[in-house]
């Protein structure tokens, strides 16, 4: 494998934000889409060929060392790549799924003014998600974290006159400082305990450590609230949906397909760690199946199109924790990866509905687009399909092995997970319902404007959909007599996790009867509720009140989101504020008066300089201080 | 040789731009600052780092009482002059859009500050050290009373007499360890850190050279003189005291307290990482809230050295290393974001939040170098400021992990405090007072290019930086632990 080109996979998404931002707004659009599509495009063929290359050495990870970073004491922090399953795996949807949301953002954000700066974040977004993926030590993988988490904050706030949109933007990027703090504490506590940060030498060192060392539940604890913050779970959650004031194609690619999944990754990269410490994977668990549950719950009542995906998109990573907590960590990865296909076509399937609309985006206006938009239709169909669970597309493989494993661990979380996938499915044909089925309820403005998008635009969507459709092939259960690839490529990742706690690894106890019974339960869940889900929203034509409306107390509990955002800005940001102004008016006051307390001891010297406050001359200036300064040596020299 | 002549450059400008008058001041004060950094750069490339205290000058001074004039450059002192001389010329080209009257005093005020700055970071005298430590006082305080806003009379004044109070008790501190020396006595720092003093003395010492250099950081609960001085000075005095004098508070501890008095800092030192760490949380807090912006940035600086000292103290390589790099990273940024305010001033005429906002729709270069220099603030990834928070939080999490972990909250509310600073300037519905804000001129740009690339320098690459103080570093806290 060339260094020099896996150098390039995430330097040339960097040279496009370069050239896309210095040339904005200089660069002509066509030139601009071109260079920022380029960038990503080049990137995918790079970690094609990365991943061939890595197929015909082996499976041992691969190094590659650039520089050293930060070198203090014994510590050095190399600034260097590391290739194996999981980046590669990463690499594959970051550039892929990203080339193509790339490519609709052209059709999409033509009319933009922004359009360059568009882009160059755009690009910027992929340097620091391949850095991310791509880092052979916690720190780097930091950098990349942090820096995701900047290109969040520019792009949500991309429309920055909006004050709304501005603010939105700020949540995420604090909130996930919250989450970075932990992360970081995660770091000292590694450096502390290893004396190092790279990936390799930190797991061989941890498989010394007994199963359920406190070091190790430590180390994990911080490092998941880092996740928690980053791939939005209870409780820094609030800021995702909010994150939806970005333009749509960034809520496909960041807030839904890539940078949200980054906890999944970490926790997974982690797995040596997170398999000796299983108090925390149990933590991990138990968030993961209530984000899941309560993130659906509220997806149910929510009218605007993109709030129901983003509250589904809290609620299906909370799915990938349950899995990581049942330290089923592929099947895990295996959601992420349908999860990337399927709710990045939702996303942009939703950018398209509202391009149509006139950028209209609550599905109280909607109504019968299936017939003006039908590429759009039938792709979002397919997307809807699979996030349900539904056969034979790919949401029904991953989510079923994750819910065949937590039912192994857990019977509890298990029917939390049942009760998700019924709401999940619920909400999506809702959705699907009330946007492309019935008549049409917008404006006649709207309608007269309504069109299906531009080629730029549906074809990254068939190409998702089919992503969508077959995607699940890839880990076809033995139950189904297929072979899982994708476990059975990720399986040298978790050798040293074996040799640490092999328990943990034992094969399944599931017998093929078992399984079979899971399965039916959740595909009968899922299709019973998309049936009532008809029933009420096709067949009963039901539309969902508007907001002026009275509502019963419980609706009202769940159409407000339980009023976490009311209680966060009561019990932080208020608190803070009072604080901050107490500390201002009076804490600076006490202060000085403590200190001056001593200060005037000397208070008649205080009245001596005070007589020479009035120089203002340069001349006399200077005489003042050619005195000070005789003063001084005469100080010395006593 | 090289060390005296860093000093005497400066000064040799500074009367030279006196003596040149007022008509070509600004051009022969930016001449001489920009020598003395191409004199600093030759230093840097001539040095050794692993050699020790280099290029010295050592002159009697009283020779029967073994005080010399007495200077050289270890890697500590090699990062601060390189910081003091880089910073200097923008400081005096950020003058340049402003008409001060006297302007030939004005600028040679802040050449005469830089090799009183320079003599601070070079000194090995001990009675040298504390001459220069008084002398950099002067200029300063000339800059912020003549020049300085409507309240100067007052606020420099407390400024002044709070610096005066702290170095007094170093002075007594001082001439205490110079009648500890054996023999006929020397007031060389090498020998102060070979006394052997007890325990108890060491505590005495150690509060006596705190609060010296607490005060001119400042730390908590001596900074109560920082916020009115910063805002009330003209810009440069500001730049001045937050991105180099502010240093030598953090120098002081490095270079004297933590070698001479180790047993203090084992007794003592918990007790300033704590106070350190309330300064950070405290200082945080109130930024929260300012509206003015200059305020805000001032109380930002208060809680970024907080944090320097807290890592100090914790006596650890990465404290003290992440120490040296945030001592580069903190001149750089703060100087930078004092600019941008400066620049939202004369421009507007209001350095107020609320009646900000939209200047990013007219102005796209200065939305961008303003967000760099924010970003380095915040301690991003990959700019300069992460490396400096990376290494003293670490270092401090080793030390305690409790207070690291409460010092870390710095990083959300640093968040909290500078993207509301830039939302409610730049970003939002264009205010009236913006109306008409031009994008930066050649000059403006001039300034802010250079701060810009060290941000990314130090962020992308701070093994540069790292490795010049590494053994000077490592020579400290081998004698600590000794």
């Amino acid at each position: 494998m060339s260094p020099t080109l896996l150098v390039l996979i995430p330097l040339l998404p960097l040279i496009g934000f370069l050239v896309n931002g210095l040339g904005f707004p200089s660069l002509p659009k066509g030139a601009v889409g071109f260079i920022g599509c380029l960038a990503v495009i080049g990137s995918f063929v790079l970690s094609l060929l990365t991943f061939n290359a890595f197929l015909a050495s082996g499976s041992q990870p691969i190094i590659v060392p650039l520089f050293d970073w930060i070198t203090v004491g014994s510590l050095n922090i190399p600034f260097s790549f590391q290739v194996d399953q999981l980046s590669l795996l990463m690499l594959m949807i970051i550039t892929g799924v990203g080339s193509l949301i790339h490519i609709y953002s052209i059709g999409y954000m033509h009319h933009d003014p922004g359009f360059g700066k568009f882009f160059a974040y755009l690009n910027l977004f992929l340097f620091f998600m391949l850095l991310l993926v791509l880092g052979s030590n916690y720190v780097i993988m930091f950098i990349g974290w942090e820096g995701v988490g900047l290109c969040s904050y520019l792009l949500i706030g991309f429309w920055n006159k909006n004050t709304n949109y501005n603010n939105a933007a700020r949540k995420a990027f604090i909130m996930n400082r919250v989450g970075d703090l932990g992360f970081l504490l995660g770091i000292f506590t590694i450096i502390t305990t290893f004396g190092s940060v790279e990936y390799l030498e930190v797991f061989s060192k941890a498989s010394a450590f007994q199963v359920g060392d406190p070091i190790m539940i430590t180390i994990t604890a911080f490092l998941f609230i880092g996740a928690m913050g980053k791939s939005a779970q209870i409780p820094l959650y609030t800021w995702l949906p909010d994150a939806m004031a970005g333009p749509t194609p960034v809520s496909a690619l960041i807030h839904a397909a890539t940078m949200v999944t980054a906890g999944i990754y970490m926790v997974i990269r982690s797995n040596v760690l997170y398999s000796l410490a299983p108090s925390t994977l149990e933590i991990v668990g138990i968030i993961g199946g209530a984000t899941a549950l309560f993130a659906a719950s509220i997806g149910v009542l929510q009218n605007d199109i993109k709030k129901v995906l983003a509250y589904s998109t809290v609620s299906q990573l909370g799915y990938m924790f349950m899995g990581l907590g049942a330290m089923a960590y592929s099947a895990s990865m295996f959601h992420v990866i349908t999860h990337a296909f399927f709710k990045a076509l939702l996303f942009l399937g939703a950018g398209s509905v509202i391009h149509a609309m006139s950028d209209e985006q609550d599905i109280r206006s909607m109504g019968g687009l299936r017939k003006k938009l039908p590429i759009t239709f039938l792709t979002f169909f397919i997307a809807t399909w699979a996030i349900s669970g539904l056969p034979p597309f790919s949401g029904f493989f991953s989510k079923d092995e994750i819910l065949a494993h937590v039912f192994e661990h857990n019977k509890l979380l298990w029917v939390i997970g049942v009760l998700g996938s019924l709401m999940t499915s619920f909400y999506m044909f809702r959705l699907l319902f009330l946007t492309f089925f019935g008549t049409f309820r917008g404006t006649h403005e709207q309608e007269h404007h309504l069109h299906e998008s531009p080629a730029t635009m549906t074809i990254p969507l068939i190409v998702l959909a089919v992503l969508s459709a077959v995607g699940g092939f890839i880990g076809v259960p033995e139950a189904l007599h297929g072979s899982h690839h994708l476990a059975e490529f990720m399986s040298p990742l978790y050798d040293a996790a074996r040799q640490a706690n092999p328990a943990a690894f034992l094969p399944t106890t599931l017998s093929h009867s078992e399984e079979y019974i899971l399965m039916a339960i959740s595909v009968a869940v899922a299709a019973v509720a998309a049936i009532i889900a008809y029933v009420i929203y096709v067949q009963k034509a039901a539309v969902p009140a508007p907001d002026s409306e009275e509502k019963s107390a419980i609706q009202n509990l769940v159409y407000n989101k339980y009023y976490v955002d009311e209680l966060y800005d009561t019990v932080f940001v208020k608190s803070t504020k009072t604080l901050s102004n107490a500390f201002y008016s009076f804490g600076e006051f006490f202060v000085d008066l403590f200190v001056n307390g001593a200060a005037r001891l000397i208070g008649f010297l205080a009245g001596l300089l005070r007589k020479t406050q009035t120089g203002s001359t340069g001349d006399y200036v200077f005489a003042m201080v050619l005195g000070i300064v005789v003063i001084l040596f005469w100080k010395l020299l006593l | 040789m090289l060390t005296l002549l860093l000093i005497l450059l400066p000064i040799a400008a500074a009367v030279l731009t006196l003596a040149t008058g007022a008509r070509i001041a600004k051009q022969v004060a930016l001449i001489g600052g920009l020598a003395e950094l191409g004199l600093a750069v030759f230093t840097w490339s001539q040095f050794d780092p692993s050699a020790g205290s280099q290029f010295g000058f050592k002159y009697q001074w009283l020779a029967s009482a073994g005080i010399s004039f007495a200077g050289g450059i270890d890697g500590i002192s090699m990062v601060l002059v390189l910081l003091t001389a880089f910073l200097v010329p923008f400081i005096i080209l950020s003058a340049f859009g402003h008409d001060y009257k006297n302007s030939a005093t004005f600028y040679s005020l802040i050449l005469f500050m830089e090799a009183a700055l320079i003599g601070v970071f070079t000194a090995t005298d001990a009675f040298l050290f504390y001459l220069f430590f008084e002398a950099a006082l002067i200029p300063v305080y000339f800059l912020a009373a003549v020049w300085g806003g409507e309240n100067r009379a007052k606020v420099t004044f407390k400024f002044f007499i709070y610096t005066m109070f702290g170095s007094l008790f170093m002075l007594v501190a001082l001439v205490f360890l110079y009648y500890k020396t054996p023999g006929t006595h020397t007031s060389e720092l090498t020998a102060f850190y070979d006394l052997q003093l007890s325990a108890q003395s060491q505590g005495f010492i150690f509060w006596a050279f705190f609060i010296a250099f607490a005060i001119k950081m400042p730390l908590f609960p001596f900074h109560t003189w920082q916020p009115d001085t910063y805002t009330e000075s003209p810009t440069q005095a500001t730049m001045l005291l937050s991105g180099i004098m502010l240093k030598m508070g953090v120098y002081g501890l490095i270079r004297l307290l933590l070698p001479i008095v180790p047993l203090g800092v084992e007794t003592w030192g918990l007790l300033a990482v704590i106070l350190s760490v309330i300064g950070i949380i405290y200082g945080s807090i109130i930024a929260i809230q300012q509206r003015d912006m200059k305020r805000l940035v001032a109380y930002s600086s208060f809680a970024h050295v907080g944090l320097m000292s807290a890592g100090v103290f914790s006596s650890s390589a990465n404290g003290l290393q992440g120490a040296m790099v945030q001592m580069l990273a903190h001149g750089i940024n703060v100087v930078g974001m004092f600019y941008i305010v400066d620049l939202i001033y004369t421009r507007t005429k209001t350095r107020y939040l609320d009646q900000l906002g939209g200047i990013s729709q007219t102005s796209p270069k200065f939305s961008i170098y303003f967000m760099i220099l924010l970003l380095g603030s915040v301690a991003l990834p990959l700019t300069n400021g992460f490396v400096g928070e990376f290494l003293l939080l670490s270092g401090v999490f080793n030390y305690n992990a409790w207070l690291g972990a409460i010092a870390g909250v710095t990083i959300i509310l640093g968040s909290v405090y500078m993207l509301r600073l830039y939302q409610k300037s730049m970003f939002g519905p264009k205010s009236n007072w913006v109306e008409g804000f031009k994008d930066l001129s050649v000059t403006e740009s001039a300034v802010l290019i250079p701060l810009v690339i060290m941000v990314f320098w130090i962020g992308i690459y701070p093994n540069t930086f790292l490795k010049i103080s590494e053994p000077a570093v490592n020579q400290i806290l081998q004698i600590i632990t000794h």
